[in-house]
């Protein structure tokens, strides 16, 4: 199925919870609303002609800093699905706010998602519901604050041992 | 893979085999002597075979995506070479591609044949140095001794082209730094010469090994279904038996026009790996020969009448008002800038003003050319996306190696993200050595080859 | 050279002339520079012919410390404790301008040089350096290690 068939696929079966889709650079996306995600990734998973049997990638971007999106949901987590069968591309993506970045867990879809779900956690602060084990994955336990965000300021140091400057 | 738990005595500590014993925790690193990157894998174990393992990463966070939101796009290349630093050539290409997607520009020919014989090279760099490691864990020191030899044959043809053997920074987004130099498939036919042969030497050493083959088969196995949940790619999935190479199912660079078969193997478990990645390196070497073969653009001409001068002379000249035909004279500059000139630029760089540096005849020697310079250069100008996002994905040496730039409009990206190919089977690692014993620990972990540099990134 | 009398500073010299001659480093390996050490170590480039060629993978069986590539903060507390379990006399090359100043990664993850938790004798600088820096630096280590003297 070309990108346009998948997407219309979507939203035909999903309705108002595809909030918006687009083509850009050839690459299909759709953006989906936080409550009905995991219903569209098993539905991508499974369905016959989609098939996408790989999560590539999940991931996110904060959005605080984004020229006309300041006022807007600030994370956006993105997930990237490929299908081995049919060789095609799906980017779905959710959009939450910052005093309710918290996105339903993909882990009972793919055991991969915990550690990509760790990960967003570790680096945004996006929470996962279900998750079984949400802890940090690349920064250390004590670490304060979530380093990939724009308004962490990339050389704050804070450092175990060792002195601060 | 571990037989009926026997009841027998044991010291404290160690678990009595029937499972309801306390295991032992035994840590294995962060520093270790596995030479892949630091990480921690904390088994449970219950005599030698591992009950639980836990997996502990982010030893080598060097805060790569945050560290490309700073400067420019070009300034995430030398980033994006300590990514993976054993094959640091297709780190760069696979970003400066997305970029170049996101930019909605397509590369000279002549750039993309370069692309893909470095980004070979690169490749079989990376299993050199993944199976030298693996077999010096097990013993066989000679191998990593005969690897790391060949691997210096390639790194002197790296060096030749980029002038660095490791991080080397080749890439920009529009083209690469320089052209290839004289005589460079020469080289590059004596260096696979050499390896050939200590690829060979290594196959009569190890592949009907007994000891290896005892170590390195049935050991660390995932199924297919398991390992396509996981989200692994590259020559794990190859060993399965699923032919998924990005390299043919999303043609990118030249690899559409040269041919090449992808190795796979059934069994999953680490020997397949290992013939995976042994077969794969012979294809990358038909690949890259194949390239250099195919490279349109033939040897670098040295353009008009002019005889090369050096820049002070040529800036001399402009300044004195004698510019008939300045545009024209070639530049000499110092031989570790070689390449630099227009017609060598022209060959591997697009032409497109807003991505690319102009070449120095033309920006010493024309106020379009000097403005050009300056408007690629000076904050706030520089290369300028429109707004949007694109994911490239091209094929690393440890599988699908991702790059997902969002682009705000201004000269720096909004979020680069790496998706590394390696963090997928050392996800699957406690997995992978749940059931095997404490000493298969160290052959699967060096078959997933963890470079720590794109791991934790 | 040798404080002291004759016979001391002869020992001092002979001590000191063994022990450079037999190194057994600790490779501490994070990062890239990894590579470069690597071949260092292997034939092209020969570390053994210095007598430096057997690493030790336990800190209580080496004397030189070789911290080879970036030292995140969460590594930092795993350097110290290797540090401090490796037994006198010892002796720390910092491999790498990670370890000498931090690198280019002037971020919230990474120590912004080695020295800042354990005390360093030898900056070979480079990103990373080249072979010949290594051997460059490790005939360094080992003038300095020539010249050190016993207290007894």
């Amino acid at each position: 199925m070309t990108g346009g068939e998948i997407l219309q696929r979507l939203s035909d079966r999903f309705g108002v919870a595809i909030v918006e889709t687009h083509q850009e650079l050839g690459d299909a996306t759709a953006v989906v609303e936080r409550g009905a995600i995991v219903d569209v990734l098993r539905f991508c998973r499974d369905a016959a002609l989609i098939g996408c049997d790989v999560l590539v990638d999940l991931t996110a971007a904060d959005y605080l800093k984004f020229p006309g999106r300041e006022d807007g949901p600030r994370f956006e987590v993105v997930y990237h699905l490929y299908s081995l069968a049919h060789n095609h591309r799906l980017r779905l993506k959710v959009r939450v706010d910052e005093d309710d970045a918290v996105v339903p867990t993909a882990v009972e879809l793919w055991p991969i998602a915990n550690w990509l779900e760790r990960e967003v956690w570790d680096m945004f602060g996006v929470r996962f519901a279900g998750h079984p084990d949400l802890r940090r994955l690349l920064m250390y336990e004590q670490f304060v604050g979530h380093p990939l965000r724009k308004d962490y300021p990339i050389n704050r140091r804070q450092p175990l041992i060792g002195p601060k400057a | 893979m571990s037989p009926e738990p026997v009841t027998r005595e044991f010291m404290l500590g160690e678990g009595s085999g029937t499972g309801s014993g306390q295991n032992l925790q035994v840590g294995v690193g962060p520093a270790h002597p596995a030479m892949h990157g630091i990480i921690r894998i904390v088994t449970e174990l219950d005599g030698e075979y591992i009950r639980k393992a836990d997996v502990e990463i982010g030893y080598l966070h060097r805060a790569f995506e945050k560290d490309c939101e700073v400067g420019g796009y070009n300034n995430a290349i030398p980033y994006t070479d300590r990514l993976n630093y054993v094959s640091p050539l297709i780190n760069n290409f696979a970003y400066a591609s997305a970029v170049e997607k996101l930019l909605g520009i397509e590369i000279t020919e002549r750039c993309k044949y370069i692309r893909t014989a470095m980004a070979e090279i690169s490749r079989i760099c990376d299993h050199l140095t993944c199976v030298g490691a693996t077999a010096m864990e097990l013993g066989a020191f000679t191998v990593f001794l005969y690897m790391i030899k060949a691997r210096e044959f390639l790194w002197e043809l790296v060096e030749d082209v980029t002038g660095a053997r490791l991080t080397i920074s080749y890439g920009r987004v529009g083209g690469v730094k320089a052209d290839l130099p004289d005589g460079f498939a020469t080289k590059v036919g004596a260096a696979f010469k050499q390896t050939r042969e200590v690829l060979d030497e290594v196959h009569r050493l190890l592949t009907g090994n007994r000891i290896f083959m005892d170590r390195m088969i049935g050991i660390g196995a995932l199924s297919r279904e398991e390992t396509i949940a996981w989200g692994i790619t590259g020559p794990l999935l190859r060993a399965v038996g699923v032919p998924y190479d990005v390299r043919r199912a999303h043609p990118h660079w030249a690899y559409d026009r040269v041919e090449f078969e992808i190795p796979t193997q059934k069994d999953g478990d680490n020997f397949a790996r290992y013939l995976v990645r042994m077969a794969e390196m012979e294809q990358s070497m038909r690949i890259a020969e194949q390239a250099l073969v195919a490279m349109p653009g033939g040897p670098v001409n040295v353009d008009f009448e002019g005889r090369p001068i050096d820049p002070a002379s040529y800036v001399d000249q402009g300044k004195q008002g004698k510019t008939e035909g300045l545009l024209l004279v070639p530049i000499r500059l110092s031989p570790n800038l070689q390449g630099q000139n227009r017609p060598a630029l022209e060959q591997v760089n697009v032409a497109d003003k807003r991505v690319v540096m102009p070449p120095k005849e033309t920006a010493y020697g024309s106020i379009e050319g000097l403005m050009n310079h300056f408007m690629l250069v000076m904050e706030g100008y520089g290369i300028r996306p429109p707004r949007g996002e694109a994911y490239f994905a091209s094929e690393g040496a440890n599988g699908e190696l991702g790059f997902y730039v969002i682009s705000d409009g201004t000269d720096r990206p909004y979020r680069v993200r790496c998706r590394p190919p390696c963090l997928m089977p050392v996800a699957a690692l406690a997995q992978m050595i749940q059931g095997e014993m404490i000493a298969d620990l160290v052959p699967t972990f060096g078959s997933v080859n963890m470079i720590g540099g794109e791991l934790d990134r | 050279m040798g404080v002291g009398s004759f016979f001391t500073s002869k020992l001092d010299e002979a001590i000191g002339w063994a022990r450079k001659y037999s190194i057994f480093q600790y490779p501490f390996v994070t990062a890239c520079c990894g590579m470069e050490y690597m071949a260092a170590a292997c034939s092209h480039y020969d570390v053994d012919r210095f007598g430096a060629g057997l690493p030790r993978f336990s800190p209580r069986q080496a004397d030189v410390l070789f911290v080879v590539g970036t030292i995140s903060h969460k590594m930092a507390p795993v350097l110290k404790r290797i540090y401090d379990q490796m037994t006198e006399p010892k002796w720390v090359v910092a491999f790498g301008v990670c370890t000498c100043t931090g690198g280019f990664y002037d971020n919230y993850a990474t120590v912004q040089g080695i020295d800042t938790i354990i005390p360093v004798d030898v900056y070979i600088p480079g990103c990373p350096p080249r072979p010949e820096s290594v051997l460059d630096g490790l005939m360094k280590l080992q003038d300095k290690i020539a010249l050190q003297t016993q207290r007894f």
